[in-house]
């Protein structure tokens, strides 16, 4: 390493720099695979959802003519269960193939980088988790899926400083997606189908064509 | 000081841990030694020397502290560190342009 009469050292030495400042800056083994994961599952939800709120809960509401406190209440704590288990399914599987990933690229998943990144996500995250928890308890739901559209698009944005910078365009896409949802509120569920399904299928292609395909 | 006569480059950075100390130090405002070796893959010994010998030529400071009662010591790269880098990767990328 100590003289430089061959080129290939030194452009070597200039890849090593780079690759340092890059592994220890920005936490890169999120994968794509991640994201079309979670984009199915929102899917799939999505489709529950609308079953059960068209099929069941209106169906019923018509054929009585009449609206029962209980039955609202049961609607949503069904709905509540189903966000619920898409948010631990969608976690899991994106915990699952960051880990392949990382394994795969011998870097280690919990390192400061991750951590710098789970934080600076979780932020605007948590914020509007409690932001809408806030609406649900003042029974208001026509604003929750542009709420979550925002507030999770602002989240990427955020988080793109710490990772793959290309996650910051699926933020900008998730923001204006919650912003039109407000010009259109009542069909919130066709809006968070297309932010948090759609968007995250081919978001989730793009970047596993871009950087895992091999 | 410490400069090669005929390439500029610093001969400080000829070792690959303790360009690999400044390239992580650069880009990150303070970084912890568990973290610095994990990245490199290096031994304790190996990588305290290095940081070592940086301190001393004023390239890096040493902040220790305690998460509990463990000693969590940190690093963060000076202004003179910072310069010595860029000069070094000029150097090299000078190197690079003249070979072509």
């Amino acid at each position: 390493m100590s003289d430089h009469n061959q080129p290939q050292d030194t452009l070597q030495e200039v890849k090593d720099i780079r690759q340092m400042m890059e592994r220890s800056s920005r936490f890169i083994s999120l994968s794509g695979l991640s994201g079309i994961a979670a984009g199915i599952f929102a899917l799939i939800a999505a489709a529950i959802a609308r079953y059960v709120i068209f099929e069941n809960y209106y169906n019923d509401y018509n054929r009585r003519g009449g609206f029962q406190d209980r039955e609202f209440r049961d609607l949503k704590v069904q709905l509540m269960g189903l966000a619920a288990v898409v948010f631990i399914a969608a976690f899991v599987t994106a915990f699952y193939f960051t880990w392949r990933k990382s394994t795969k690229q011998g870097v280690s998943l919990w390192n400061h980088t991750s951590r710098r990144l789970m934080w600076n996500m979780l932020i605007p995250l948590v914020a509007g988790g409690f932001f809408i928890l806030g609406m649900l308890q003042y029974n208001d739901w026509s604003y929750v899926s542009p709420a979550c559209l925002v507030f999770y698009g602002l989240a990427l944005v955020n988080a793109s400083k710490y990772t793959l910078t290309d996650i910051r365009y699926l933020g900008y896409c998730e923001i204006i997606i919650g912003l039109i949802n407000m010009q259109w509120i009542g069909y919130g569920l066709y809006f968070w189908a297309l932010g948090f399904g759609v968007l995250h299928i081919v978001y989730g292609i793009v970047m596993w064509w871009r950087y895992e395909r091999a | 000081m410490l400069k090669n006569p005929i390439t500029g480059l610093n001969k400080v950075f000829d070792n690959r841990i303790r360009l690999g100390v400044m390239s992580i130090l650069v880009v990150n405002d303070e970084i912890s030694f568990n973290d610095l070796k994990q990245m490199l893959e290096v031994t304790d010994g190996n990588l305290a020397t290095h940081l070592v010998s940086l301190e001393e030529n004023g390239y890096i400071k040493v902040h220790k502290g305690f998460i509990g009662r463990k000693t969590n010591t940190t690093y963060s790269v000076t202004k003179i560190g910072e310069k010595a880098f860029n000069d070094h990767i000029t150097a090299l990328e000078n190197m690079i342009k003249g070979m072509k």
